[in-house]
């Protein structure tokens, strides 16, 4: 496809920062640049919290960036450049299927008749005839996002934003609305000129784009670019559609060479290190996975992702625990577990709480710091507030918060101190 | 499911089929139905429009052939009032959602006249109001329309920001996306997703509307004596004269008017409402109402909402469809310091003439006894308040239980809160002075008498709202007796609770005004106590002391609320919330 055309750039954009926090000094994303052509489908994968929905958002004017700009290329007729899919769909439950996808037109002054006839043509054309009158709790998870589709094209935009738009669905209705969607792309039946695809799904990605922007965490930034060059439509489970599918793995597992392993894992760095929320069943049951057959230790991120049907997003935060309690470490796209965690894997309850306790005190700065104040205070109490605070100077109150939530649940799990919610304090206490 | 789903169903999937038809009996019955409303409406509204030596041609009696017709004009001074609370919602709650300094100002005003004894008002509003259609029937109605409006309007805006402000973000997205104009915006996305919680809150609103309506129509400040045409009237001349077959006759002519208000506009409105709940998917007990699915079996609706349909084409015609800005920019720090200094000026102004007013005329020693008596008062609250959870907690948790009783009970329950408890008061007044009771003691109860309902029906709704597998795994493991009540039913029904508890006292303190006071021809009994108070230094118009107390109300009202109710609710968030 995108060989086949001449690649007009279509919107470019340049030197986009966009900062968070209470002073607005953390960078979501930070001097990131890029180009979409006409005719292409562009990815950007990247976990959450990569700040690819915040370019997505600019992209659409519906945030304006710190710094930098977005530049759409001069069209002749007057119709919107963008529209967006939504994750969550994001209809009207008052309006009909019909009236949401009217909706941008009406804003736009189409006249009745026209808006109405142009309305049919589009839920004609997504598979939607019938339902026109429908409201969208009639309908299911999968039309409910025809109806979204509906909504965006009907409007004409040069560029549609895909903001993950199937991870509300289950795996066959994704699955059957992406083939259809490549479709009506690749037949032109869309007036659409380019579509850029936010996903946190390697696979769905490999499958559907030309070229492929692998964000970043903290901050956001372009950190590869791919190109995709298999033919469509494309086969999962051809060997040089694995071969991408691992390769965007390691590539995203890879840590910039010289840093030490636990270094860079989590934004942050000593107490102010910010925990992701992993609770310490994902962390015994990966280490588990791993040590069992018929991985035996060391098992690739893509087969460990498909075995246990979870995607990055949801598996690179347990695997990065894991290397951060040095239970495994990361060689190219495997993980590997520490002879450590193997002991762990064959402990009983008890003796897998200590040595999950000493792996908490040794590696995890939080933690060790919170036991080192209960031991050192008489009372052996502590309030929760007094390290939210300590947090709050390094981190956004949510963060902080959900830091300190992690940092709870862990340390109450290994039996190192206990929480006392009502009375918002940590002790040494034995709740029993 | 119901048959009447399955209509629904029908309708929305071929609109066309229904057009065509030749009138049906449907149609006929509700065009009986609203042309005798409108017939009503305008036969009552026009009553208001006389000069006020028409009130002394006419004077207020006892002839039960008149009461229809004063029920009439009770009621759209009901609806009068709510109309204007619908309008002042709009206004104001949108211009604290759009403007955050006129949210800075907006919602802490909106919090304490939630708490402000309105009853305490009338004496203001009626001199005003007055003044301003000097020799009108119109300056007295609208004095008692602006006390119910006071009653009613600051939980409808109160509720109508609040969902502004918790607008889906997603559709936020998709509005400013599409970049629909302000106007359109508000027409398709606000006022739609804000409307099931405005519904509610206006139904609470004229619950709550009644009492005051019955207690606005005649009222005496120093030498102006009105007594607008209605029920609240109607009572007060039956007490003067003592006569009791005309009391038991309002107490009907208001338990009709609450019936058909009930089934010809709440009910079919919160069916209609149902429509804007934001989910996604399916309910399966939509709420149901006959009135409402005549109306959708005929063509009329079209023509009843056709002022309304207008209204929203004309305010899109006018439409500048300016874009909505894609994000706030926020004011610089100059103008936030300005604006700050503008209202602390404001407030100093405003405390200085406060005082000042107060402190003309009154001394030390009248704020110490209105300390006194506010705390007397207080007590009685408390203590009723514990009363009626000790009695109805149980009961209503017994019947939420029961889903056949729930469900034909909670509709009684709502009826009872809505029923104005002051015209049942004669009744507690007779028994007092038969059995020669202490008014001190057993007055206390008229406070809660109209506001106990709130505690009981928020109860019944959080017992049926109680997970059945919670119910069985209780069951299961034999909890019963007393740690059934602490482990279960208690701490599930607890936020419930306090919501009605948190309503009844506010209410609590408002009937003080009216129930520590109260007449029976001569006989006039009393209870120490901060309304007693107010309610006495209105009947002589002495302002100064109608403020005092009303601000001393205020603030132990606000105290209340902030340091026990508040602090119980975010417990219960916290703690007690089935996720």
């Amino acid at each position: 496809m995108a060989s086949t055309i001449t690649l007009r750039p279509l919107v470019s954009v340049e030197h986009l920062t966009h900062h968070y926090g209470p002073k607005r000094t953390q960078p979501v994303i930070d001097d990131v640049s890029i180009t979409l052509h006409e005719g292409e489908i562009v990815g950007l994968l990247g976990r959450s919290g990569s700040g690819k929905s915040t370019l997505l958002r600019s992209i659409a004017g519906l945030l304006r960036p710190d710094r930098g700009e977005v530049n759409f290329a001069a069209r002749d007729d007057a119709s919107p450049d963008v529209a967006m899919v939504f994750q969550t769909f994001a209809l009207f439950p008052w309006l009909t299927v019909q009236q949401n996808v009217e909706l941008g037109l009406e804003a736009r002054r189409v006249a009745p008749v026209e808006r109405r006839a142009r309305a049919l043509a589009a839920i004609d054309l997504i598979g939607l005839d019938g339902f026109e009158n429908a409201y969208p709790k009639e309908l299911s998870g999968g039309m409910r996002q025809r109806v979204g589709l509906a909504r965006a094209i009907v409007v004409d935009p040069a560029l549609l934003l895909l903001d993950e738009p199937f991870s509300a669905l289950d795996v066959l209705t994704a699955e059957t609305l992406r083939t259809d969607l490549l479709d009506l792309w690749s037949e032109g039946r869309m007036p659409i000129k380019s579509m850029l695809l936010v996903t946190h799904n390697i696979e769905e990605a490999v499958l559907m784009c030309d070229r492929i922007l692998v964000f970043s965490s903290n901050p956001g930034r372009v950190a590869a670019e791919i190109e995709v060059k298999l033919p469509q439509p494309r086969d999962r489970l051809d060997p040089a559609f694995r071969a991408m599918v691992d390769a965007i793995y390691a590539r995203m597992t890879a840590r910039p060479a010289g840093t030490p392993v636990r270094d860079g894992l989590f934004p942050g760095t000593g107490i102010s290190m910010a925990l992701p929320h992993v609770s310490t069943n994902s962390i015994a049951g990966l280490i588990e996975e791993v040590d069992a057959q018929p991985f035996d230790g060391r098992a690739a991120m893509a087969e460990l992702g498909d075995s246990l049907g979870l995607e990055i997003d949801e598996l690179f935060p347990i695997a990065e625990t894991l290397q951060l309690l040095r239970f495994a470490d990361l060689r190219g796209a495997d993980l590997v577990l520490t002879p450590e965690a193997r002991r762990y894997a064959g402990a009983d309850v008890d003796q897998r709480k200590a040595i999950f306790g000493h792996a908490l005190i040794a590696h995890v700065p939080l933690a060790q710091h919170i036991r080192r104040i209960l031991d050192e205070r008489a009372s052996h109490r502590a309030t929760g507030g007094r390290f939210r605070d300590e947090l709050e100077d390094h981190m956004s109150p949510e963060y902080a918060a959900a830091t300190l939530r992690t940092v709870t649940q862990w340390g109450r799990y290994a039996e190192i101190f206990a929480f006392d919610e009502d009375q918002d304090s940590f002790s040494l206490e034995d709740p029993a | 499911m119901s048959e009447i789903t399955f209509r629904t169903r029908v309708l929305r999937a071929s609109p066309r089929l229904w057009i065509g038809l030749a009138p049906n009996r449907a149609d006929l019955a509700a065009f009986v139905l609203l042309a005798a409303i409108a017939v009503a409406a305008l036969k009552g509204i026009g009553g208001t429009v006389a000069p006020i030596a028409d009130l002394a041609q006419h004077p207020i009696t006892l002839d039960p052939a008149n009461l229809p017709w004063y029920a009439l004009r009770t009621t759209l001074r009901m609806f009068a009032a709510l109309f204007a609370s619908l309008a002042f919602t709009f206004v104001v709650a949108t211009l604290a959602a759009r403007s955050r300094r006129a949210a800075q100002v907006i919602v802490p005003a909106l919090d304490i006249l939630q708490s402000v004894p309105i009853l305490g008002f009338l004496t203001f509003t009626v001199t005003f109001f007055m003044g301003l259609f000097p020799g009108q029937v119109m300056g007295a109605e609208l004095a008692s329309i602006f006390a119910i409006f006071t009653s009613q309007a600051w939980n409808m805006a109160f509720s109508f920001y609040q969902s502004l402000r918790t607008v889906p973000s997603d559709l936020d997205e998709v509005s400013r996306g599409f970049a629909l104009s302000p106007v359109r915006r508000f027409l398709r996305l606000d006022l739609p997703f804000a409307t099931p919680a405005l519904v509610w809150n206006a139904m609470m609103s004229m619950s709550g509307g009644w009492f005051f309506v019955v207690a606005s129509e005649a009222i005496t400040v120093g030498h102006t004596t009105v007594a607008l045409p209605g029920l609240g009237s109607w009572l007060a001349l039956a007490i003067e004269r003592q006569d009791f077959h005309a009391i038991w006759l309002a107490v009907g002519a208001m338990a009709v008017v609450i019936l058909l208000y009930d089934q010809l506009v709440f009910r079919p409105v919160v069916a209609w409402a149902d429509r804007f709940r934001f989910e996604q998917t399916a309910g399966t007990d939509r709420p149901k109402s006959w009135a409402y699915d005549l109306f959708r079996a005929t063509k009329i609706l079209p023509l009843i909402f056709a002022p309304v349909t207008a209204l929203g084409r004309l305010l899109l015609a006018l439409d500048p469809g300016g874009r909505s800005r894609p994000a706030r920019a926020p004011g610089g720090p100059r103008s936030e310091w300005l604006w700050r200094a503008l209202v602390v000026a404001a407030l100093g102004y405003g405390v200085w003439t406060l005082a000042d007013y107060v402190a003309a005329t009154l001394t030390w020693h009248d704020a110490a006894s209105v300390l006194g008596l506010a705390l007397l008062t207080l007590s009685r609250v408390v203590l009723l308040i514990a009363l009626a959870s000790l009695i109805w907690v149980p009961v209503g948790v017994w019947i939420g239980l029961r889903p056949v009783w729930a469900e034909r009970l909670q509709p009684v329950a709502q009826f009872l809160s809505a029923f104005p408890a002051n015209i049942l008061f004669p009744f507690a007044v007779i028994l007092i002075v038969c059995f020669n009771l202490s008014p001190a003691i057993w007055l206390s109860p008229l406070m809660i008498l109209g506001t106990q309902w709130y505690i009981l029906f928020n109860v019944i709704a959080g017992a049926s709202a109680i997970p059945t597998d919670l119910r069985e795994a209780a069951g299961m493991f034999g909890v019963r007796g007393w740690q059934w009540w602490r482990d279960v039913a208690l701490p599930a029904v607890f936020p419930y609770y306090v919501t009605g508890a948190l309503t009844a006292s506010g209410g609590s303190w408002n009937a003080s005004i009216v129930a520590e006071v109260v007449t029976w021809g001569h006989q006039r009994l009393e209870a120490p106590g901060l309304g007693a108070w107010i309610a006495k230094a209105t009947a002589t118009g002495d302002y100064p002391r109608v403020a005092l107390g009303i601000a001393t109300m205020s603030a132990f009202v606000l105290a209340f609320n902030h340091l026990v109710w508040r602090p119980m609710y975010r417990f219960a968030e916290r703690r007690l919330r089935l996720a």
